[in-house]
């Protein structure tokens, strides 16, 4: 599952992606025209619309294939990085290079394509661009607090919008489209040459405009495949078709007194119910994060079993058929309930008249017990504890 | 590929995209520009001026993101990859050559010194809106970022803002 890097591909060799991926971005870039500084500025002044018919066709063609990639599983988009925003500095530092783009006639990408094929012009702009970054960090200090002004985090468009990323995408490719389209009859009344709408031109056009149109749709009809999977799971574990394994109570206390450290006890209830009480040496990891991409790694490790356990045997159940889906084959799951638990180990009642001599060694065990596993929680909250929460942010942007 | 020609503008787009897809899903980033131009400026301060690199935030905190080194960072090595790919398709197109463009009513050197200009500009304002047109622009609205599309329509904006102004620069 995508991104590779760093997990599958290392960082160092990443680099070598980053110089293979630019080559063909500089080699659609050229091929494209943006060598050419005429080109590039021809959209400004309404002679060439090559720049926004490349742009917007990339931009929307990337936008699509990642919402369809995350759709069938194969990127996690929680991992992709997203520009952060910053108000004031992201307008005012867009003019500011709206101005350098229609005075030097390039930006740094178009500027490097046309620096390697001998334009001199785009040398002296990129001599410039050095010279300009230059002073950008000499008066930094000055200009920190604007810079950091405003901050918005790093939010998505649909997020913004309130809307799902495939509205917005729909959306987009609808303006894109409608775009071209426009600027198809600008381009007619600017050049004077009469623009072909003859049939066969209307049905290419619609044709290849079709083919987004339909990926979206398909993004849309089909259930993603985190849906599909989950929708699967729930159904499965209601009708108690998948079984986990399990372990009672007496044998889960045996195991934690005597191997504590073999062991993953994860208690999926949420954080007010573990807090208030919880089977000692457990972490709590709430079912609806169970699913979350942190948590992986424990599914996969062999070093300790993970032990699930619940407000009821079911919620044990779906978490460890969760994580049997997810690679865990050794996990099991609590027979009783918390609950049941703690009225076990902690709250004996008094045995009858004639206790028989197996009645009588389970009390004492359970006792003992009680007693050993406070003693466990209390010396282990004052180590570490065993699994820490951690995501991974990957850089990009600027740097 | 006929000579001089330019491919077909939305065939070079949906080129591109496929790249910028094929990068989000290796390395979860999308492309950029900029910031390897940061990484060279950086890295001559530092080695003409290394008292300086050593007391300014500014270059501290770019050291702190570069740990391998100032050069050592994607974008420095995805441009160089620009530059073989740009000139592969030169090549190919019978493009290359030393030449510049410019308008009609300008002289050659009234071209360099506003490319210039324009590159003292364009590299101030791109670390102040955090990315150019590649960083925030395209790759803004491959991963539907709100910052990314803000930055790319103030850079469009700002342009035509300003195009009736520079107008002698490029048309007759």
């Amino acid at each position: 599952m995508g991104p590779l890097v760093p997990d599958i591909i290392s960082g160092e060799f990443s680099y070598l992606i980053a110089l293979i991926m630019g080559i063909g971005f500089g080699f659609a870039l050229e091929q494209a025209g943006f060598s050419s500084t005429k080109k590039l500025v021809g959209l400004f002044y309404g002679y060439d619309f090559t720049v926004i018919k490349v742009f917007f066709t990339a931009g929307v063609t990337a936008m699509i294939g990642i919402l369809f990639l995350s759709h069938t599983g194969l990127i996690n988009i929680e991992y992709v990085f997203v520009n952060p925003f910053f108000v004031r500095s992201a307008i005012v530092g867009g003019i500011i290079m709206g101005l350098g783009f229609i005075i030097g006639g390039f930006c740094p990408g178009t500027s490097v394509c046309a620096a390697a094929i001998g334009k001199v012009d785009a040398m002296a702009f990129i001599g410039g661009s050095i010279i300009g970054i230059f002073l950008f960090m000499e008066v930094f200090p000055l200009i920190e607090n604007f810079y950091l002004a405003d901050a918005q985090g790093s939010p998505t468009i649909a997020e913004a919008l309130n809307i799902s990323r495939t509205t917005w995408a729909v959306i987009l490719t609808v303006i894109a489209l409608g775009a071209f389209v426009a600027i198809t009859y600008i381009q007619q009344k600017v050049t004077g040459v009469e623009a072909k709408w003859d049939k066969t031109t209307i049905l290419q056009a619609v044709k290849w405009a079709s083919i987004p149109m339909i990926i979206l749709l398909i993004i849309i009809i089909t259930p993603s495949r985190d849906d599909y999977v989950m929708a699967k799971l729930e159904k499965r574990a209601a009708t108690g078709e998948c079984v986990p394994k399990l372990i009672d109570s007496d044998k889960l206390a045996y195991e934690l007194i005597n191997n504590y450290y073999n062991y993953n006890l994860i208690d999926v209830r949420s954080k007010e119910e573990f807090d208030k009480s919880h089977i000692p040496t457990a972490i709590n990891i709430p079912l609806e994060e169970l699913d979350d991409l942190e948590y992986r790694p424990l599914f996969r490790q062999r070093i300790k079993t993970n032990i699930f356990y619940g407000s009821s045997l079911n919620q044990a159940s779906r978490a460890c058929l969760l994580a049997r889906f997810h690679g865990d084959n050794h996990g099991l799951a609590l027979k009783e309930n918390m609950n049941e638990f703690y009225e076990l180990f902690y709250l004996q009642k008094p045995l009858g008249d004639n206790p028989t001599k197996q009645e009588l060694t389970i009390k004492l065990f359970r006792e003992d017990a009680a007693r050993q596993l406070q003693e466990i929680e209390t010396a282990l909250s004052e180590m570490s504890k065993p699994i820490e929460k951690k995501v991974r942010v990957v850089q990009g942007g600027c740097s | 590929m006929k000579n001089n020609e330019y491919m077909n503008p939305y065939v070079a787009g949906v080129l591109l995209g496929l790249v910028l897809i094929a990068t989000v899903y290796i390395t979860g980033r999308g492309l950029g520009a900029s910031g390897a131009v940061k990484s060279v400026a950086a890295t001559g301060v530092k080695a003409v001026a290394p008292e300086h690199y050593e007391t300014s935030a500014a270059y501290q905190d770019y050291a702190a993101e570069h740990p391998d080194g100032t050069m050592k960072s994607w974008l420095v090595f995805e441009v160089i990859g620009v530059i073989i790919g740009a000139f592969i398709s030169g090549l190919i197109s019978n493009r290359i050559g030393l030449k510049l463009e410019k308008g009609a009513a300008i002289t050659n050197r009234t071209r360099i010194i506003t490319a210039v200009i324009g590159g003292l500009l364009f590299g101030f304002g791109s670390q102040l809106g955090r990315g150019c047109t590649s960083g925030s622009a395209l790759s803004g609205m491959a991963v539907m970022s709100l910052g990314g599309i803000m930055t790319m329509m103030a850079i469009f904006g700002g342009a035509y803002s300003f195009a009736w102004f520079f107008r002698r620069l490029w048309i007759k």
